[in-house]
């Protein structure tokens, strides 16, 4: 039944399962390698299961495969829906779906192998990273092309931030893997020292700001006034925002090489816009928080909207624990400690993975032609799980993180240093243990979302979602 | 940095900041014909999606002009408008040197006291040996290990047993330059003579050994080994050869591990401390090394 003259929500229904499919699996390996650095024997000295080829494929898995397919999900459903438009390029929708599934289970392949480039979060070797250029430029191509034959007369806050986040994202990707290859699966960057690792950190921070902000402020910005049921706050708000939001990003990357071999201007402009870049990070979470007044009652009958809202309240504790870590005698105390994966997951499960999880609870009964949700009980439970989870996690980094900075940085009356590298990890354990606990509660969540979307999915149709007209009178 | 480099940093710097004021001042603005505050813009998408006209929020605003005054007078203040140098003067090697040099002041004199006491007299300060012992824990700890034991190449520094010696000054020495143990790889000796000189070393510690082959491999080694390990095969602290002939084993005792050794050689290298800590903490150190195995 799928046609010109209806949305394609065959490939949204694709990559709304597979995030959740995905979601399971990297959270999965981050129980196991959170479960490692306490007991260590896990990896079972196999080479593959060594917690340095498991982190890359946990953070790989988390970001660009369970991240990833939301944003493809909701950005396909969202570009659809407000511009009355079916998705542009035929079947090049269908192709970016299996283009990045391939992308992903080759990851899940190499990197247990061994195979690396090195980079932070943009590890997998050159051929794999072609293809993530064609994949990438391909969807760039759909949304764009359907923007461009969009029926509305003006393009929805949304489709800014998803537009921002596929561009910038198609430019960091290539700019920041270009590498000469010597073999098949060995390469070797094309910048050297100090610039390799400012064009890392330029892209690596941009990934946050792109991918994890601009991408996920998208999907806040349809889900939020959609599930409220409320106009956008500020539609001012949200032009203000978006602009400096995206260029002052650009300027981040700097803090991640405090005090290193990277020139002191460099280090000293990427803290100033760290810092300028608080106020156009809390407009994102003031326009959605804002949007619910006059329906805050929501919250207490509404667990997908409380997903989403809560969302917005760890965004905006991250992106403050962000600026402040910029600063230079804040980060040299938290530089290489714990506190920098606290403040991480606070972003990545307590905003990234939240609005992300509303979102699909929203979409999946809308692209399966349900009513609702199977159980919005289980979604209740799944709430709770996860943000105990998530307190959990960050608090016991929190603690454990400053503990270590302060133990490295402690000297005796002689100068000497007070504790031991291993006395400081001896510390740890307990912090440790309470972080599994955290991770653990958050991934269960994840399987009772999935009973759930697999309950809804098998459950009575209502009616046939691929019935939806393409053109409505608006 | 060049003119150029230079003056395109400041100038993409300061267009991005006072970019951020103009947007801010060019959407306060009110537009001709625009809905009036608090209502709808009047824009629609899928069926029910609106934005209201209201005005940013005073606070936030006031946090975004609050961190460009700040931004803007940290670099200022600090270098960060390409190659100019910032009105504070500072550097990061600047503070590195100033950290190192206080500390030099406040710290040299405990240990320029230390270097002036023989490490015999230092062993018996308990003061002292605490010091030495945090110093290990820093620096020696991750090969030699916590407890001093070392491991497989790494030298046991308690046993009282010494590839380089174990007097105070020979001690200071290794820390102070390094040691490079450098053995060849015998393997042009082929499969056979590997394995009957390598039963021949079983015996020199008093293990049984196939009595065939080590006789065999008593004249390999009495050509090819001597001139390192001694014709007593009890080693030889200057260029750093073990002793073959106890119960010491830096790259394991089993026939496995001897035959590795004989085949591919061994290249253990203990690093140069001199430049890096300085004479008095080594002298410290090795006093507390000392007393590990007194």
């Amino acid at each position: 039944m799928e046609n010109e003259t209806t949305y394609n929500y065959r490939v949204v229904r694709q990559f709304s399962v597979m995030t959740v499919v995905w979601g399971i699996v990297g959270m999965l390996v981050g129980v196991i390698i959170a479960a490692q650095l306490i007991w260590p024997s896990i990896s079972f000295d196999l080479p593959w299961l060594h917690f340095g080829r498991l982190r890359p494929l946990h953070t790989n898995a988390v970001i660009f495969a369970f991240g990833g397919s939301a944003l493809f999900a909701t950005s396909y459903y969202v570009v659809q829906r407000t511009c009355q438009a079916r998705l542009f390029g035929g079947r090049l929708a269908e192709f970016t779906f299996w283009g990045w599934m391939l992308v992903i289970v080759l990851a899940a392949i190499t990197l247990p192998l061994g195979y690396t480039s090195g980079k932070e979060y943009a590890e997998l070797e050159w051929p794999i990273d072609i293809l993530i250029a064609v994949v990438w430029v391909s969807y760039a191509v759909v949304f764009f092309g359907t923007i461009m034959k969009r029926k509305t007369p003006h393009i929805y806050v949304a489709n800014w931030f998803y537009g921002a986040f596929i561009l910038t994202v198609a430019i960091l990707h290539i700019v920041n893997s270009a590498a000469m290859p010597v073999s098949l699966m060995k390469s070797y960057s094309a910048y050297s020292g100090t610039i390799d690792a400012m064009v890392q950190w330029w892209y690596g921070h941009n990934a946050v700001g792109f991918f994890l902000t601009a991408g996920f402020l998208g999907i806040m910005y349809y889900f939020v006034p959609k599930q409220a049921g409320r106009p956008v706050f500020s539609y001012r708000l949200s032009v203000v925002h978006f602009w400096a939001l995206i260029s002052t990003y650009m300027w981040a990357g700097p803090h991640h090489l405090h005090y290193s071999t990277l020139p002191d201007w460099a280090q000293s402009v990427g803290m100033a816009f760290s810092l300028i870049l608080l106020a156009p990070s809390w407009g994102g979470m003031i326009n959605g928080i804002m949007t619910l007044s006059g329906a805050w009652h929501k919250l207490r009958t509404d667990p997908i909207l409380r997903f989403l809202i809560v969302s917005l309240s760890f965004y905006g504790m991250s992106t403050f624990e962000g600026p402040m870590m910029s600063i230079k005698t804040v980060n040299a105390l938290s530089h290489f400690t714990d506190w920098t994966i606290g403040h991480v997951h606070s972003g990545a499960l307590g905003w990234v993975a939240l609005v992300t999880i509303g979102a699909i609870y929203m979409l999946i009964p809308k692209v399966f032609g349900k009513e609702a949700m199977y159980s919005t009980r289980l979604i209740e439970n799944h709430f709770w799980i996860a943000t105990i989870g998530i307190v959990l996690y960050i608090a016991s980094m929190w603690v454990s993180g400053i503990m270590q900075g302060l133990m490295w940085r402690a000297v005796n009356s002689d100068g000497t240093l007070t504790y031991s590298f291993v006395e400081s990890l001896a510390r740890m354990y307990p912090y440790y243990t309470i972080r599994l606990v955290g991770g653990l509660l958050f991934f269960i969540g994840m399987l009772i979302m999935a009973y759930n979307v697999y309950k809804t999915i098998t459950g009575p149709s209502t009616l046939h979602a691929s019935d939806e007209p393409a053109t409505r009178t608006a | 940095m060049s003119n150029f480099w230079s003056g395109w940093v400041i100038v993409i710097a300061l267009a991005n900041i006072l970019g951020c004021v103009w947007l801010i001042w060019w959407a306060s603005r009110p537009k001709k014909g625009e809905a009036a505050k608090g209502s709808v813009t009047g824009h629609t998408w899928d069926d029910d999606l609106q934005e209201l006209n209201n005005p940013m929020p005073r606070w936030w605003l006031w946090l975004f002009y609050i961190t460009i005054v700040f931004g803007l007078a940290y670099i200022i203040i600090y270098p960060g408008f390409g190659a100019y140098k910032g009105t504070a003067g500072w550097t990061q090697t600047g503070q590195y040197e100033a950290e190192m040099k206080a500390a030099k002041e406040t710290y040299g004199p405990i240990f320029s006291a230390y270097a002036k006491q023989d490490a015999e007299k230092l062993v018996s300060n308990k003061t002292a040996m605490d010091s030495g012992r945090r110093l290990f824990m820093t620096y020696c700890a991750t090969c030699h290990g916590s407890d001093a034991r070392g491991s497989q190449g790494y030298p046991n520094l308690s046993d009282n047993d010494w590839i380089y010696g174990g007097q105070p000054e020979q001690i200071k020495a290794s820390i102070l330059d390094g040691r490079r143990g450098a053995m060849p790889g015998f393997a042009h000796l082929g499969e056979k003579g590997i394995e009957a000189v390598s039963n021949h070393v079983m015996t020199l510690s008093g293990r049984k050994a196939d009595a065939d082959k080590a006789a065999a491999g008593k004249t390999i080694f009495e050509a090819q080994c001597v001139a390192c390990h001694g014709a007593d095969a009890k080693g030889n602290i200057f260029i750093g050869a073990p002793n073959l002939t106890d119960k010491t084993w830096l790259y394991g005792s089993t026939k496995a591990h001897i035959i590795q050794s004989v085949t591919k050689g061994r290249n253990g290298v203990m690093p140069a401390h001199r430049e890096f800590l300085g004479e008095d903490k080594v002298h410290l150190l090795s006093a507390y090394i000392y007393s590990l195995s007194k």
